[in-house]
This record gives C-alpha cells, structure tokens and sequence, in this order.
C-alpha cells in the first residue's frame, strides 16, 4: 500500500511540476490542482510526505551519543525545561538565560551540540545542502523539533527585554533597505497577490497571510527535492537579494524568525509541510 | 498612457504599504546596522560593504517606503543628480539584447562569481512585457505596448532610461532597483533596454 501511495504521490507531483508547459492560466490552475492533490494524499497518509525521512534522522540524532562528551541531545532544554520537546517549536525563538542570548530552534541545537555534547560550532555547522541532498544533521534536528509542534498554534515568547529586541529588530531588518538591488524583504513579501515570475509571494508582515504559510517550515520543496529549514530559506532570501552568505543562526536571521512567527502567532504549525 | 504612468506610480508607492505609514522604528538605526554587522561576521569585507546603506536607502528604511513630502523631493533631487546619460545622447539600443537583459536575473549573487556571463536586468521577473512571454511577474506594472501607447515619442525614451538607471530620480523609495546607479547595468545595457521598451520592430510593442 506504501508503494502505491508513493508512486500515486510521484504522479501527483510530476503532473504538478510538468504544468509548467501549458499556458498561462491553465498552468497555475493545473498546477494548483496537482499540489492539491498531493496535499489531499499527505493528509490522508502523513507518513508518505518525503520530509519524514528527515524527521526520522532528526530524531535518530537526538537520540544518539555524540562528540567527546559521548551524549546524546536529549537533555537539550528548547525553553520548556530540559528534554521537552512537545509544543517547544512553537514558542520559539525565545531567550535563553544560560546562552544570554535569544534563539530559534537551529541556533539552540548549536548551542546543545557545543554545551551537551562537546562539538565546536566549526565541525557542528555544515554547508546547506543543494537540490535533492537531505537537510544537514542540525537542519534534520531542528525538522524533527517543528515536527513535535505540529498540529499546535504559534504562540511567541514576548516578554523578556531582549526578546522584545529582537522582535523589534526584526521587523526593521525585514524592512531594511540594502545591497546592489536595494532591497529588502518587504520588497517581495508586504503586499497582497505578488508574483516574482509565475510564483506567489506571501505577504508576510500580514498576520493572516504569514499564519498560512510560516508554519510549513521546515518544509519539503517539491521544485528542489529536499527539506529546508527557515534558516536555509532566509539565507536563500539573502543570497537572491545580493547579499552575501549570512552566518548560520545569527541574530538578523534570530530576528528575522521572531519577526515572522510573531505574525504568524496563533497560526497552525504544520511542519514539515509540502512547498511547491 | 496616462493610465501606465498612473499604474507605474502606484506599484512604485505600493511598496510603502500604506498601513504602514504610521509605524515608527521601535529599534534605532545604528543597533540594526550593528546587528547586520555581526550577523555577517564570516563575510569578506569587500562583501560586508554591501549590508551599508546610503542615505537613500536609510530614509525608505525608516519610512517603510513612504518618505513624508521634503524627503521625498530630497530623494528625487538626489538620485536624478546621480544619473549618467549615454554620451552618444542616443537613448535606443539594440531591443534583441534588451530582450535577452530582461529575461536574465544572472549577477551579483554570491554564486555568481568568477562572473559567468554579463549582469541581467530580470525585468520578466516583476514585468509583463512580451505577450508571448506568459512567466512574468507582477510585482511591478505590465509594460506590454509601453513604447506604442506612447506614440514611440523620443522624450519618452529618455523617460524611461531614467527610469532604469535610477527609478528613484522619479519614485522616491521605488522598489524597483536603481540599475544604472548601483552598477548593475551599464549605459549600453540600459539603451538596450530602452530599445526593448521604446522600439516599434520589439515584441512588446505586437
């Protein structure tokens, strides 16, 4: 039944990537239908979306001892106490007294691997990988953290100062002018039914359009076959702004995250989701 | 025509989302640009000089686009300063390389080094232009018949690469990328442009 449901999805996806050749409004309406689909199937049979294998690894290193410490990251407190997993995604990123520092989900596995495990962030902090190559092994962790806020609501942690900060500095990064082209994100995301070529872009900095969209990070991409976390996707964000590769887990990318899990508070997390 | 240059100004200020025109920065300028800073640590220098801003730049930042009236003006004055015509004073050039320009998004990007292949423009990305051309975005308004509905009229061609090298030195805080200025584009990729635009053989004016 597992094989027929794959190969049923595989034709899904194909009839949804080969619209690409129709005409205009016939191809977003077939390729719409397509996603549907697809999408309807994933309900259906949750187990067949492709970013379950990097949930699976996620949750296999999580679990495994690691490092010159030789543990495991399961004593890894994500701002609900040490090893609590359930429902942690969804207030992130949050302040942490012991780093002094506010953190999203992949700076705070940083964090476990150097603390808890012994790793230095040099050997822990890989390269994104390219179209069809897993996530890396902080990208699965962090796939696998969403993954157990799934079904569950954004409910942002406002309230320490510095994450007040960081709110606030997000939505100035988000609208922060810069580079060879002079853009900012809110370029592409801050008004309604935008296209860049043939593809929709949210209206991000509109809490009903972000609580529709943010919570599918980390996402499987039809279009690249891999899973993408939302650092990967801010970074892609920057990389087609022009600028240059911005470091993993830094505070403009903190903030930035803040930012967008703020307006998309009270949204459903459904990572990890299915992109086109 | 008319109803062009209208819809060219609106999407130029669309930019500002106009609900945002009463928010004030909640965090002050030089934390952001500390913070972008450290947030490019690993970057090489030559790299980090793109995360400063101008003072255009600056001003559409804490405006979110919508620069009150003076600054505006300011802006405007500023950016048209900046313009550098073709010397030739011919402002249309060869519409098939224009073509090729506005189909392009290649340059710039850090995988874009050892440049491969000349700057695009990228227009198709947020303009409609060749009917024939059905990917287009629409972030910017549909430039299909630019030229014809202008009557190809010559003061218009000079409009429109003003436009391209600087849309600022019309729109203050327009969206659209000051091409010629931030060098992106140079002046004989721009009258391409043009061309493509502003020619009566270019398949936006069929």
């Amino acid at each position: 039944m597992r094989t027929g449901n794959t190969r049923l999805l595989l034709a899904a996806m194909a009839a949804a990537l080969l619209a690409g050749t129709a005409p205009l409004g016939a191809q977003d309406a077939a390729t719409e239908r397509g996603l549907e689909q697809y999408r309807k199937m994933l309900k259906a049979d949750p187990w067949a979306n492709p970013g379950n294998l990097d949930v699976d690894r996620g949750e296999t290193l999580w679990k495994t001892k690691a490092g010159p410490s030789n543990a495991s990251l399961e004593q890894c407190d994500l701002g609900k106490g040490p090893g609590v997993l359930d429902g942690a995604f969804a207030e992130l990123p949050r302040y942490f007294a012991d780093a002094d520092r506010v953190m999203d989900a992949e700076a705070r596995v940083v964090w476990c691997i150097e603390k808890l495990q012994g790793i230095a962030r040099k050997d822990a902090v890989k390269p994104f990988p390219g179209g069809g190559r897993p996530a890396t092994d902080i990208g699965a962790i962090a796939t696998y953290i969403a993954s157990k806020s799934s079904g569950m609501k954004f409910a942002p942690h406002v309230e320490h100062a510095k994450e007040k900060e960081m709110l606030a500095l997000g939505e100035a990064i988000f609208f922060r002018r810069q580079g060879p082209m002079d853009f900012s994100c809110s370029t592409c995301h801050a008004d309604d039914g935008k296209r860049i070529r043939l593809q929709e872009l949210p209206y991000l900095s509109k809490p009903a359009e972000a609580r529709k969209v943010v919570g599918e990070w980390p996402a499987y991409r039809v279009s690249s076959t891999h899973v993408m976390t939302m650092q990967h996707r801010i970074y892609d964000c920057y990389w087609q702004m022009r600028l240059p590769r911005v470091d993993y887990g830094s505070d403009a990318t903190v903030a930035l995250t803040m930012y967008l899990n703020h307006k998309a508070a009270g949204g459903e997390i459904s990572a990890p989701a299915i992109k086109r | 025509m008319r109803k062009g240059i209208a819809a060219l100004v609106a999407v130029s200020l669309a930019g500002g989302a106009a609900a945002y025109a009463q928010q004030k920065p909640a965090v002050d300028a030089a934390k952001v640009d500390q913070v972008m800073k450290a947030s490019w640590k690993s970057a090489a220098p030559e790299w980090q000089a793109r995360l400063e801003q101008d003072q255009t730049m600056k001003e559409c930042t804490t405006s979110h686009n919508t620069p009150s009236n003076a600054v505006a003006n300011a802006i405007i004055a500023r950016e048209k300063a900046n313009i550098v015509y073709p010397a030739d004073g011919k402002f249309i050039g060869d519409w098939k390389k224009g073509e090729k320009l506005a189909q392009s998004g290649y340059g710039l990007r850090f995988s874009d080094y050892p440049a491969a292949r000349e700057n695009g423009g990228n227009c198709y990305a947020c303009h409609q232009l060749d009917k024939k051309e059905a990917s287009f975005g629409t972030l910017g308004p549909s430039l299909h018949a630019y030229g014809k509905s202008r009557n190809f009229a010559e003061r218009e061609a000079k409009v429109v690469y003003e436009r391209i090298y600087n849309p600022q030195a019309h729109v203050a805080c327009a969206n659209m990328p000051r091409f010629g200025t931030n060098k992106v584009l140079t002046v004989e990729q721009i009258k391409d442009i043009v061309a493509l635009l502003m020619d009566p053989e270019s398949p936006v004016n069929k």
